[in-house]
């Protein structure tokens, strides 16, 4: 198995693009995924009733495979990048939801309570309060679930879409390893330089855990 | 709407559909066979590994870095990849398969062996026992219970993924998607899906059933 060089530097236009829009699925996940659970979180936290529920419903969803995610979603938005984004949002659910419940539950009582006794209104306590010390778990819950993103893209291949995916179908008809390779090794990368942007994001936006070290 | 679902549940109920050499009996068996192979062999390579680095304390940057890769890994680009180099065998479905769960049942093992109270181990230490002594009796039963789990999840994904076997023109109950989605048959695509799914939700529920039975005089 040889790597055809030539292919590469022929082909460059066409795999920035594939990787643009491989990242744009990725991400589109995780923001929706963080935009549904961030509320639900709140909800699972405050009302324990529904926290067992919300997160076993999660975990069930998140048993289901991929690709039949991808195919069960085809009636309802057919072969778009929709289908896409609503299912790789499906598997980011199970993640960060689990993981801003754990981050609020981390967040000391003692705390809330100095927030209530200095008067801050319950909805400010949650906004300057609660998500910015419970930061830290759910970032590391983010970072999963970019991660994983960024890998599954590719299972949208079967259904058009699927970003560097579409270089796996391209090799494997064509019988010729190169796309195969670069496809595996740009999602690698990817996800290697997606997790460390977001150690970066992290690291900027929580500078009071470091002031004890 | 209504007419993709009676005609799904007409095609998952046929007895023709289930008969025959390519038919669901078939399928799912070559499906259960491919899934519980290839988590039997992760089990077998990603659990002395996880046991040795939650033992002696070394490689713990392994095992984690280990997970990360392993979600990063795109197993579709993996399956075609060992495809391409391997030819016509079942290489490529068992390699990636494996791939997939290894990470999984590692990081599990090595979480549950940290989990385990220093303290215990120093009173069985104290005791006298020796370190495979300490492995085997006092941290391994104590693990367990996260073992099981990382198992289950291994378990879980292996069995969503085989489907990809159909991909490289072997059977299972990806054959149904595969087949479907070249024939524009979206009630056989849709038929495959669901039964993956069922059989994934149903393993993973005998599993922790037996999870409980196993570890019911641990509940407090």
């Amino acid at each position: 198995m040889t790597i055809d060089w030539s292919w590469i530097s022929d082909h460059t236009d066409d795999l920035t693009t594939l990787t643009v829009s491989h990242l744009q699925a990725a991400l589109s996940a995780v923001l929706f995924g963080l935009l549904i659970s961030l509320p639900l979180a709140v909800v699972a936290h405050r009302v324990r009733p529904l926290r067992g529920f919300l997160l076993g419903l999660s975990n069930v969803l998140f048993t289901i495979p991929s690709i039949a995610v991808f195919v069960l979603l085809l009636p309802v938005s057919g072969l778009t990048r929709t289908t896409t984004v609503i299912g790789l949002t499906i598997y980011t659910l199970v993640v960060l939801l689990r993981n801003t419940v754990e981050g609020l539950d981390s967040v000391p009582t003692k705390t809330k309570e100095a927030a209530k006794a200095m008067g801050t209104r319950p909805l400010r306590t949650l906004l300057t309060v609660e998500f910015p010390l419970a930061l830290p778990v759910i970032m590391a819950g983010v970072r999963i679930a970019t991660v994983m993103s960024i890998s599954l893209v590719s299972v949208a291949t079967y259904i058009g879409d699927g970003g560097l995916g579409q270089l796996f179908t391209d090799g494997f008809q064509r019988n010729f390893p190169t796309p195969v390779i670069v496809g595996v090794v740009l999602t690698l990368l990817l996800a290697v330089v997606a997790d460390a942007a977001l150690v970066a994001v992290q690291y900027a936006l929580t500078p009071w855990t470091r002031r004890r070290a | 709407m209504y007419e993709l679902f009676k005609n799904l549940g007409d095609w998952l109920t046929s007895g023709e559909q289930w008969a025959g050499p390519d038919g669901i009996a078939t399928r799912l068996a070559e499906h259960l066979q491919y899934s519980l192979l290839a988590t039997l062999i992760a089990a077998a390579i990603g659990l002395p590994l996880g046991l040795l680095i939650g033992h002696t304390g070394k490689g713990a940057f392994v095992a984690i870095n280990l997970s990360s890769f392993g979600r990063a890994l795109p197993t579709v680009g993996l399956v075609v990849l060992v495809f391409l180099a391997s030819g016509l065998s079942m290489w490529p479905v068992y390699v990636a398969l494996v791939a997939l769960a290894v990470p999984a049942i590692v990081t599990n093992t090595y979480a549950g062996m940290t989990a385990v109270d220093p303290d215990v181990k120093d009173a069985a230490r104290g005791q006298g026992m020796r370190g495979h002594q300490v492995l085997f009796q006092v941290e391994l039963p104590l693990a367990l219970p996260l073992i099981m789990t990382g198992l289950r999840l291994a378990l879980i994904q292996v069995v969503a993924t085989a489907t990809i076997a159909a991909y490289v023109s072997f059977g299972g109950l990806g054959r149904y998607v595969f087949d479907g989605l070249a024939q524009r048959d979206l009630v056989q695509v849709m038929g495959g899906a669901v039964l993956v799914a069922v059989v994934a939700i149903a393993l993973d529920l005998a599993l922790s059933a037996l999870q409980r039975v196993l570890f019911r005089h641990r509940t407090a």
